[in-house]
C-alpha cells in the first residue's frame, strides 16, 4: 500500500527536457545497438536460408505430412497477429477512455503492432504449396471471371490482415505527426530531409490541431472494431472448420483475448528494454509498469477463464470425438506442451499480483518473456493435437517439426527485432506531445494556479501579437 | 473485359452461393464397397496408382505420412488382446493365434471409444473396437480379426473441403463430384485439414523427376497430368474416364451405359467388392444397392428399420453427405 499514492510521472519536469531526453534516444548508436542489429539479421538469415530451401524443394522439408497439413508455420502465425493487438488496445481502446497513463508508453506498443502484422503476414504467404500464385487469393478482375472462394476464411484473412496493417501503419503514422515536426526542428543532415517530409508541415497551429484531434479520434475508433475482428476472424481459420478442437464457439473472444495476452506481456518486455537502453525512466516509471502489470493480469485471467469455458463445453458436451482430442491434449505425446502452456499462461501470471514482483524488472523481464513463450505454445497446442488425432484413426500421428520449422520460427523473431530496432533510432519511441499533454495535465490537477500562471491554453489570445497561441509544438 | 461479364459473373457466382451449387446433376457418380468381399489385397490401390500417375515416394517418405494413395485399405484389429502402443503387437498377436492367450486380459488398456466412428458403429455392432493397424504377420488375415476398410475420396455433396479452399480449387461438378483443379490449387492445404477422412495428399516433393526413372516414365497415363509439388490430389473417380465414357456417349446420340465403364479400382477388384454407376440412373446396379439397403442421399440418419440391412456410410454423422456406400461385414460370433 506504500505505494499508492506514488505519480506515474513526473509532473515538475519542463517540456524542453522531454525533448531532450526523448531526442537523446534518435542519437547515433552505440555499440550494443549495432551487435543487437547483427544478431537479428543472423537470425533472419537462418529463416531466409531456410524458406529458399523449402521454397525450391517443396514443403516436404518442413516434415509437414498428411494429417499435419499446418504446422509451426500457421500457429506463428497466429502468434504473431495476436502480439499485434496490444498496440491497438492501449493507442486505440485506452485513448477513448482517456486512460492517460498509456501515453508516454503506447508510442512503442503502436510500433509492435505494426512490425508484428508484418511478421505474421510472411507466415500464411511461405507456408503455401505454391507461393508464386498467392495473388489469387485477391478479387482482382481475371478475363476469365475467376473470383476466389469468399466463403473460405482464409480470404477473409488476407482481406482482415491486409486492412488492419494498413490502418494501424496508418494510425502509427498519423500519432507521429506532431512528434515528427519536433524531431524536425531539432536535427541536421539526412534526418533533417526524412522529417520534413514525413512531419507534413506540422506547425503546431490551432486548426492543425483540431483537424489532428479529429483524425486522431476517428481513426482510433476505426482500429477497435478492426482490431477484435481480424483474431475473430484468424479464429475462424479453425471455428468454422469441422475438426474436433477447432469447432469451437467461443474461439474469437478465446484468441482475442490470448492476443491481448501476449501482446501485453510482449510491452513488457520492451518496456523493460527501452527503460534499461535508452534510459527512460522518468517517462517508463515504474508506476506505470504496474498499471501494465495490472492490465496483463486482468487479461491473463479472461483467457485463463475462456480456456477452462472451452474445456468445461468439451468435457461435458456430447462430442466424444471433441473429447478425445481434449484428452490426448491432457496426456498425450503433446502433453508436456500443453501443461507448460497452462502453467506459463494460467499460474505464471499470478507472479503480476504481487507488487514486490511487479516493481522488480528483472523479474518482470524474464516473466513477461515465459508468458509469451506459453502463448506460443498456446497457438501450436490449437493448430497441432487436432490435426495429430481428428476423426480418421488412420491418419493419427504425431509430428516433431523439422528444423526447417523452427528456423523460419526463429528467424521471425530476427525480422521483427530487426524493423522494431530501426523504428527506435528513426523515430522517437515515446510520444512526446502526449508526454507533455500528460505532465500538462497532472500538474493542473496538482498545482492549479501554478498551471494556470505558466500555460495558457490554445484559444487564449496572446498577450504580445493579439493572435491565438501556437504553444504545443 | 466489359463491365458487363463482370456483372454477369458476379451475379452468377452470387447465386451460386445462395442457392449451394448445382441442383440438377446430369449424373450423380457414386459407388459400394462390400466389406464382405473385400480380402485386403490391395489390388485397387496399385490400380489407383497405374491409372492415375501417382508417384511412389519411397519408404522414407512414406513412413513419414507424406504418401500418396488416393485409394487405402485401412486396417482394423478387433482382439481385445492387443495392446495397441506394445512395442511387439505381431509377436503378440501370433502367440495367441497359436493358442497362447496372454494371461491377464483383466489388465488390459481400455480400448478406443466404441463412440469413435459413428457412422461404422452405429451399424456395425460391438465388434467394431478400432485399433490403429500393424500388420506383416498371420493378423493380417481376416479370420484372426482384420477388418479392411477401402477408403477413396467419398465425394460427399456436402463437402467440408470445397467451402474452406480460398481460390475455389476444389468444387462441385454437375456430375455430383468432388473437383479438385490442379492449376487452381495454390496448396494452402485447408481443405485436407478439413476432411474428416484425412483422404486428400499433398505434393509435398517434387515427383515428376524421380519417381518414374526411364523407362517408368513409359507406364504414365497421358489422359491426366502428372502434379508438381505445392499441389492437393485426390481421388476423382477416374474422372479421365468418366470424360471418355461421356464424350463417347454424346457422340453416338445416347446415354451413358451402366457398366460400360468403371473406375481403375472397381475394374480391378478380384472379388467384385467395388461397385461404381450412376446414381441418377435408377437401373444402376449401384442404384439398386443403395435402394436395397435403404440408404439415401441427403440424411444425417437413416430412416430404415431392417437390421438385416448392412449399409453405412463413414462418419454419416458429420452431415458430409458422401457417395460412397459400405456394406459391413457379417462374421461369425
Amino acid at each position: 500500500m506504500k505505494y499508492v499514492n506514488e505519480k506515474d510521472i513526473n509532473e515538475e519536469i519542463k517540456w524542453a527536457q522531454i525533448n531532450t531526453d526523448i531526442l537523446q534516444s534518435l542519437q547515433n548508436p552505440r555499440k550494443a545497438y549495432w551487435i543487437a542489429i547483427a544478431v537479428c539479421l543472423a537470425m533472419l538469415s537462418c529463416a531466409v536460408v531456410a524458406e529458399v530451401y523449402q521454397y525450391q524443394t517443396g514443403l516436404g522439408v518442413a516434415d509437414l505430412n498428411r494429417p499435419h497439413m499446418w504446422g509451426l508455420y500457421i500457429a506463428t502465425f497466429i502468434f504473431w497477429i495476436g502480439m499485434s493487438h496490444s498496440g491497438t488496445l492501449l493507442s486505440a481502446i485506452l485513448h477513448i477512455i482517456h486512460a492517460d497513463w498509456r501515453k508516454p508508453i503506447y508510442r512503442f506498443a503502436e510500433a509492435m503492432t505494426t512490425f508484428s502484422l508484418m511478421t505474421a503476414g510472411f507466415f500464411p504467404m511461405l507456408h503455401l504449396g505454391r507461393m508464386w500464385n498467392l495473388y489469387w487469393v485477391i478479387p482482382y478482375v481475371s478475363d476469365r471471371g475467376i473470383w476466389p472462394n469468399f466463403r473460405s476464411p482464409l480470404v477473409w484473412d488476407a482481406f482482415a490482415i491486409t486492412t488492419y496493417l494498413t490502418s494501424s501503419a496508418l494510425f502509427l503514422f498519423i500519432g507521429m505527426i506532431p512528434d515528427l515536426a519536433i524531431c524536425r526542428d531539432n536535427v541536421t543532415g539526412w534526418r533533417k530531409k526524412l522529417y520534413t517530409v514525413l512531419s507534413l508541415g506540422w506547425q503546431g497551429t490551432d486548426r492543425q490541431w483540431r483537424h489532428f484531434r479529429k483524425t486522431y479520434m476517428l481513426m482510433a475508433c476505426f482500429l477497435i472494431p478492426l482490431a477484435v475482428s481480424v483474431h475473430s476472424i484468424v479464429s475462424s481459420d479453425f471455428a468454422m472448420s469441422i475438426m474436433p478442437g477447432w469447432h469451437v464457439t467461443s474461439f474469437p473472444p478465446y484468441f482475442v483475448a490470448g492476443a491481448l495476452y501476449s501482446g501485453c506481456a510482449a510491452i513488457i518486455t520492451l518496456f523493460i528494454l527501452l527503460r534499461y537502453f535508452f534510459r527512460l525512466e522518468e517517462y517508463m516509471t515504474v508506476a506505470l509498469m504496474e498499471k501494465t502489470c495490472k492490465l496483463t493480469f486482468a487479461i491473463a485471467m479472461v483467457w485463463t477463464y475462456l480456456n477452462l469455458v472451452e474445456f468445461g463445453a468439451t468435457w461435458y458436451g456430447h462430442d466424444p470425438v471433441a473429447k478425445e482430442v481434449l484428452i490426448s491434449k491432457f496426456v498425450g505425446p503433446f502433453a508436456p506442451y500443453f501443461w507448460a502452456m497452462m502453467f506459463f499462461g494460467s499460474v505464471l501470471p499470478f507472479a503480476l499480483a504481487f507488487e514486490k514482483l511487479r516493481r522488480h524488472m528483472p523479474t518482470m523481464m524474464i516473466v513477461s518473456i515465459l508468458l509469451n513463450v506459453g502463448m506460443w505454445l498456446e497457438r501450436w497446442m490449437i493448430v497441432g493435437p487436432t490435426l495429430s488425432h481428428a476423426y480418421a484413426p488412420e491418419a493419427w500421428n504425431f509430428l516433431w517439426p523439422s528444423i526447417v520449422q523452427w528456423a523460419i520460427v526463429f528467424g521471425s523473431f530476427g525480422w521483427f527485432g530487426l524493423l522494431f530496432l530501426i523504428f527506435v533510432k528513426v523515430f522517437p519511441c515515446v510520444s512526446m506531445y502526449e508526454v507533455k499533454e500528460m505532465v500538462f495535465h497532472r500538474r493542473r490537477e496538482a498545482h492549479a494556479e501554478v498551471a494556470e500562471k505558466f500555460h495558457r491554453r490554445a484559444a487564449d489570445v496572446q498577450q504580445a501579437t493579439g493572435r491565438p497561441s501556437v504553444e504545443g509544438a | 473485359m466489359s463491365l458487363n461479364n463482370i456483372l454477369t459473373n458476379w451475379s452468377r457466382y452470387r447465386k451460386g452461393a445462395e442457392e449451394g451449387g448445382f441442383h440438377e446433376y446430369e449424373h450423380q457418380w457414386g459407388m459400394v464397397v462390400d466389406l464382405n468381399k473385400c480380402i485386403g489385397c490391395n489390388a485397387c490401390s496399385v490400380a489407383c496408382y497405374a491409372e492415375n500417375n501417382l508417384p511412389v515416394v519411397g519408404e522414407k517418405r512414406c513412413g513419414k505420412n507424406q504418401a500418396m494413395n488416393w485409394l487405402r485399405i485401412e486396417r482394423y484389429w478387433d482382439e481385445p488382446d492387443l495392446e495397441p502402443y506394445n512395442a511387439t503387437p505381431s509377436a503378440n498377436i501370433d502367440a495367441w493365434i497359436e493358442g497362447n492367450p496372454p494371461a491377464k486380459k483383466t489388465e488390459l488398456k481400455p480400448s478406443m471409444p466404441s463412440s469413435y466412428l459413428p457412422g461404422l458403429l452405429e451399424e456395425g455392432g460391438q465388434n467394431f473396437e478400432q485399433r490403429v493397424g500393424f500388420g506383416g504377420t498371420k493378423s493380417e488375415f481376416q479370420d484372426f480379426g482384420a477388418s479392411f476398410l477401402p477408403m477413396m475420396c467419398q465425394q460427399c455433396h456436402a463437402a467440408t473441403c470445397e467451402p474452406v479452399c480460398p481460390v475455389a480449387a476444389t468444387y462441385h461438378t454437375p456430375d455430383g463430384l468432388n473437383a479438385q483443379v490442379y492449376n487452381r490449387c495454390i496448396g494452402s492445404r485447408y481443405c485436407s485439414n478439413n476432411c474428416p477422412y484425412r483422404l486428400r495428399y499433398f505434393n509435398f516433393w517434387s515427383y515428376y523427376e524421380d519417381a518414374w526413372p526411364e523407362p517408368l516414365h513409359m507406364q504414365l497415363n497421358p489422359d491426366l497430368s502428372v502434379r508438381d509439388k505445392g499441389v492437393m490430389e485426390k481421388c476423382t473417380f477416374c474422372i479421365q474416364r468418366i470424360r471418355v465414357a461421356k464424350d463417347k456417349a454424346k457422340m453416338e446420340d445416347r446415354k451413358v451405359i451402366d457398366g460400360e465403364f468403371s473406375t481403375a479400382c472397381v475394374q480391378t477388384c478380384p472379388t467384385g467388392a467395388l461397385v461404381f454407376g450412376d446414381m441418377q440412373n435408377p437401373d444402376s446396379q449401384v442404384s439398386k444397392l443403395w435402394s436395397y439397403h435403404q440408404v439415401e442421399r441427403g440424411k444425417t440418419k437413416q430412416s430404415k428399420q431392417n437390421k438385416e440391412l448392412r449399409g453405412y456410410r463413414v462418419l454419416e454423422g458429420l452431415n458430409t453427405d458422401p457417395s460412397v456406400l459400405y456394406l459391413e461385414r457379417v462374421r461369425e460370433v
